[in-house]
């Protein structure tokens, strides 16, 4: 069960750098061959990148506040993702200053597994070296009574 | 106007990309890339007891495969947006096929942009993922 006393929780801030190696490896994974990526010696990084932000939070204790929701791993999914760029994306040498907190928290009536309960979590990606504000990650998760009924 | 701009008036289209059929193994290999390690991705145990017959596909594998179709379209450094909602899970054994069109033209500060909608549907015609992208258009090509 969600508790939205979360809403609202900030976590501390963690420092990611963009890396091109992980930029190829990352590329390879999602099965882009595009040079951009893979042959570049600053590659830029492609849209969905900043998820990689995982690697980096946990070296800084308190970075994340996505588990003060408490959506249950085994009914939670992800419903929804965003990226925005504010200019080009950023490219293998920037470190970013990244600092994320929880949006919101509600409840919808699901068609066919009842209730469901949303939480947003936020994350701002500012460039180190000027403090300008380069992208925005908005994460939604929901959590569902039971698991859904489509099967292989 | 450029004729880059011109080219890409609403309705305006791509080939598609087909990717699969998927395994376990591109599961895997987004998980350790991205740094995601829920096990319901892997672990056949453990989606068994959280109720699923095979561990369930990575939205955000399928989620980086649309966004990749529309920046090797548009162009890496011209990306400015880009959302996804997942519909219906994805299995290994799946193939994949991402689509899209040019959604809208907007020019704002004389600052070009269009908003490309990406459906990526399984090989039963059922809808994994729906995504906007949004591209600035700048005169010559990046």
């Amino acid at each position: 069960m969600a508790d939205e006393r979360a809403i609202g929780a900030e976590g501390a801030a963690f420092e990611m750098d963009v890396e091109g190696g992980k930029i190829r490896e990352f590329a390879r994974a999602t099965l882009s061959s595009n040079a951009a990526y893979m042959a570049s010696a600053r590659p830029v990084i492609p849209p969905t990148f900043l998820t990689t932000t995982f690697f980096w939070e946990e070296r800084a204790p308190g970075s994340n506040p996505w588990h003060l929701v408490h959506l249950d791993p085994r009914r939670g999914m992800h419903a929804e993702q965003e990226y925005v760029f504010h200019g080009p994306p950023p490219r293998a040498g920037t470190r970013l200053v990244c600092k994320s907190r929880i949006e919101s928290v509600f409840h919808k009536e699901g068609r066919r597994g009842g209730r469901l309960t949303f939480a947003v979590m936020v994350t701002e990606f500012r460039d180190a070296a000027t403090g300008k504000l380069v992208a925005e990650a908005r994460m939604t998760g929901v959590e569902t009574e039971k698991p859904p009924e489509v099967q292989p | 106007m450029s004729a880059r701009w011109a080219e890409l008036q609403p309705g305006t289209t791509r080939p598609e990309r087909r990717v699969g059929p998927l395994t376990r193994t591109d599961f895997v290999r987004y998980q350790g890339a991205s740094g995601d390690m829920n096990p319901v991705h892997h672990d056949e145990v453990f989606a068994r007891a959280a109720g699923y017959e095979a561990p369930l596909g990575v939205g955000m594998f399928h989620a980086g495969v649309m966004a990749t179709w529309a920046t090797d379209w548009l162009g890496p450094d011209n990306v400015r947006g880009f959302k996804v909602r997942w519909k219906e899970p994805v299995w290994p054994g799946d193939v994949l096929t991402i689509t899209g069109h040019i959604a809208k033209q907007t020019e704002r500060d004389g600052e070009r942009r269009v908003e490309v909608e990406i459906v990526c549907t399984r090989q039963t015609g059922g809808v994994a993922a729906q995504a906007t992208a949004v591209f600035v258009v700048p005169d010559s090509p990046s």
